[in-house]
């Protein structure tokens, strides 16, 4: 039972990585992608009527962990005490950044607003980026499954370390570009003109970029975390998922040279789905490893709610994510096709 | 006080304060807002629809500042107070977890179709998603409030070997009587507020002499909303409230009215000071006897008082607890008089005209946000010193791993993002009221682009 929720929590996050990383990119790439009001209008309505649903998905998952597995959430939350708190404000810059900027019509305020919104995007990537990096470097998990970590201690992945050091850091560029490339790719999916023309643009080095970094995270990782590649050795069914890595990325250059932006798109998903549950994988049964002695870290055992908690929460967990699927199905399709720039509400 | 734990809680304190001005406004301007389109549905009047829209603009700047103030709240719990969920996540992270998979998925849904979807929509379509958001906020409040009802009186639970708690009935946990009890309360506080917001504006209208027949139609539907509300706050909401409470949590009733000796036929005290050292109210106002009535129906009731309890079972901030309810019940009780006056005025056709009155419409709306904060300071250092009445103490419920200046720290953080949010807040609000609502002869498809042109 509780491995059935260890892949539910992970497919809600990785649903919340693909979804509202692509708005999260088309954020980071809002100032230099979007130039006019009329574009960086664009960028918005592309993303405007379905950012705040793909964020909920973060809400979700935290509420699912929260109570699928306390330990994990009482431990993490605040042994991350200060980078999530930063999470948290800088969502709430992003969100005033897009909700706030369509009640003002000057242009000083626009640009502000423009500036706070990509600013607080590409900030988010980094912290993210980062937070996953350091779950899969593991932390200094003390007997009781307590921990803190500082932002930073000497850069260095030790067995004293902070959120931020060399490896997380790298997975923290690897994030911005991969989820630059992402948002760019939905962005040429969903606008047209010059704007579409300047995202292929950019969208050309994010590819290279992206695949020499995810080819250098693969050392990096089993250098911080040698028993990564355990789960890998023991059988050949988790070769499936660098394989889809490589499709994933090769699609979406493919894709993209041929004009096929909805496939080039979905790459990018295939992509990032296949390295979150490469993650996953790999780290099965533990949720947050840790740094010094393994047997300090947080398992899918010793961190599960009570058995009949668990069973309660599948089913109206399952009714609500049917619920939730259709919401996303009627609104997906409601604003699927390009936007028009000229255009000026969503409607 | 371990200062960790002082910081954690004015933390919490602070950000669930500030976070629940706007929910409540939410929750309280959805029914009115459905109101005023069903009535354009019914009458075809143009102008209720300009009404609708004006609302929307609002209610949008006020829906997103509720949403990234409630955002931290939910992390809060495991941050600031990792021991209380470590314990308790079996069985509360349920209605939160909940909450976020049937509400905020609905409301993210429909809210953009609410706010902008008028032309693609048609009129039912845009009816239909604006009740879907209202569903969704009162959605959201109930498992919230069920949330908090568990702390207040825990209900279908077990305990495990480790001493944390699972759920044995969910149907318990988000049918808990106390919980029922409070959501009604809280829900018509929150109509309250949203149908003074909505009189206020029509009163500011009507004085102002800038769009007096919208001013007459917000006043006409706040008034008759808030005359509702404000009856059901006090009875039978209230009523039974008090009543579940006095019963289930003696002491906190006690010091909610700082009884601090048990009587027979115990006095109500309108007015003073408590003074914790010398067992003693100063300066007091008391109606004899009836306290032992509103409690127990009869005034030679006997009602326990706070010596009573053992010292270490006193909430830990008596006077705040008997401030926050006497302002929450004293204020409660004003907006009740008033919007009845203002009812009687409104039926026999002189409210308008009544410009005393329009006036204390509109000087009072800041008024029902104090009184539903009030309530909830009740509520919660009421609870105290427990986290889980009688089972989990707040003392062992902070997060031990997160020093006193790690805390601080993001407190001061909140605060500053807070008070830019408040000046975003205010100046956006300013705006909409300053630009009014639009009469349906003058509003051309261009006139929403210049200045709510959704981006």
């Amino acid at each position: 039972m509780a491995t059935v929720w260890y892949a539910l929590v992970a497919l809600m996050l990785a649903t919340y990585v693909i979804l509202d990383g692509f708005d999260l990119g088309a954020g980071a790439l809002h100032l230099i992608a979007a130039r006019s009001d009329e574009e960086r209008r664009a960028v918005l309505h592309a993303i405007g009527p379905v950012w705040d649903g793909n964020e909920v998905w973060l809400l979700a998952a935290g509420g699912t962990l929260f109570y699928a597995f306390p330990l994990l959430y009482a431990s993490s939350f605040s042994g991350f005490y200060l980078p999530l708190n930063m999470v948290l404000w800088l969502l709430i810059f992003r969100a005033i950044g897009i909700e706030f900027r369509q009640h003002i019509s000057e242009s000083v305020w626009r640009d502000f607003f423009d500036g706070v919104f990509s600013i607080a995007s590409i900030l988010l990537i980094i912290l993210f980026g980062a937070a996953f990096g350091n779950v899969i470097r593991g932390v200094p998990l003390a007997a009781d499954h307590t921990f803190f970590v500082p932002l930073w201690t000497n850069f260095l992945p030790g067995a004293n370390p902070g959120a931020l050091d060399w490896y997380t850091l790298l997975a923290a560029i690897l994030a911005v570009c991969a989820l630059s490339m992402h948002g760019a790719l939905y962005l040429i999916m969903k606008t047209e003109g010059a704007l579409n023309a300047r995202l292929r643009r950019i969208v050309r080095p994010l590819f290279a970029a992206v695949a020499l970094l995810t080819l250098a995270a693969l050392p990096a990782s089993v250098a911080v975390r040698p028993s990564l590649l355990d789960n890998y050795r023991a059988g050949p069914t988790g070769w499936i998922i660098p394989v889809a890595v490589i499709a994933g990325l090769a699609g979406a250059f493919v894709f993209t040279r041929n004009g096929n932006e909805r496939n080039a798109f979905l790459s990018s998903c295939l992509y990032l789905l296949a390295m979150l549950s490469g993650a996953a994988f790999a780290l099965y049964p533990v949720l947050l490893p840790a740094s010094g002695d393994p047997a300090n870290n947080v398992t899918i055992a010793n961190a599960a709610a009570g058995p009949s908690s668990l069973s309660i929460g599948l089913i109206w967990w399952s009714i609500g994510m049917a619920i939730a699927v259709a919401y996303f199905v009627i609104v997906y399709s409601m604003f699927r096709g390009k936007v028009s720039v000229a255009s000026t509400t969503h409607m | 006080m371990n200062d960790a734990q002082l910081i954690d809680r004015l933390h919490f304190a602070f950000t669930i304060t500030y976070h629940y001005i706007f929910p409540q406004l939410t929750m309280g301007l959805a029914p009115l807002m459905v109101t005023l389109e069903t009535l354009y549905l019914r009458t075809g009047n143009p102008d209720y629809e300009a009404g609708v829209r004006f609302w929307t603009r609002i209610f949008g700047i006020n829906f997103v500042t509720g949403v990234v103030t409630g955002i931290p709240m939910e992390f809060q719990f495991g941050t600031n107070w990792s021991r209380f969920s470590l314990a308790t996540g079996g069985v509360i992270a349920q209605p939160l977890a909940m909450e976020g998979v049937f509400s905020f998925f609905l409301e993210s849904a429909f809210l953009g179709l609410f706010l902008f979807g008028h032309k693609r929509l048609g009129r039912w379509g845009h009816w239909a998603a604006g009740v879907m958001v209202f569903i969704g906020s009162w959605l959201s409040g109930f498992f919230i409030v069920m949330a908090d009802a568990w702390m207040q009186h825990p209900v279908a639970y077990r305990r495990l070997a480790d001493g944390s708690f699972e759920v044995t009935s969910l149907l318990g946990v988000i049918t808990n009587p106390w919980g029922l009890i409070q959501y009604s309360h809280v829900m018509s506080g929150a109509v309250i507020t949203g149908a003074f917001a909505m009189a206020a504006t029509g009163a500011y209208y009507l004085l102002s002499g800038r769009a007096p027949g919208f001013g007459r139609m917000f006043l006409r539907i706040g008034v008759i909303a808030g005359a509702i509300a404000s009856l059901a706050q006090i009875f039978p909401t209230g009523d039974m409230h008090g009543k579940y409470m006095a019963q289930h949590q003696p002491a906190t009733t006690a010091a909610m009215e700082a009884l601090f000796h048990t009587e027979i036929g115990a006095p109500l005290v309108i007015l003073g000071q408590p003074d914790i050292e010398h067992e003693r109210i100063d300066n007091p106002i008391i109606v004899n006897r009836l306290l032992s009535f509103l409690i127990y129906g009869t005034p030679d009731a006997r009602v326990r008082g706070l010596t009573d309890f053992p010292k270490q079972n006193w909430p830990d901030n008596i006077p705040l607890v008997y401030f926050a309810y006497h302002i929450m019940a004293g204020l409660g009780t004003l907006f009740a008089a008033i919007m009845c006056v203002a009812a009687f005025l409104l039926w026999r056709g002189a409210l308008f005209r009544a410009k005393w009155m329009l006036w204390i419409v509109l000087l009072a709306f800041p008024f029902p946000f104090i009184a539903n904060i009030a309530g909830w300071i009740t509520a919660e250092v009421g609870r105290q010193p427990w986290l889980v009445y009688n089972l989990l103490r707040t003392a062992d419920g902070f997060s031990p791993t997160v020093s006193a200046g790690n805390a601080l720290f993001t407190l001061l953080g909140f605060m500053g993002m807070y008070a830019m949010l408040s000046i975003f807040y205010l100046f956006l609000v300013q705006r909409e009221l300053a630009h009014g609502p639009a009469p349906a002869s003058q509003q051309t498809p261009e006139t929403p682009a210049t200045i709510s042109g959704a981006y």
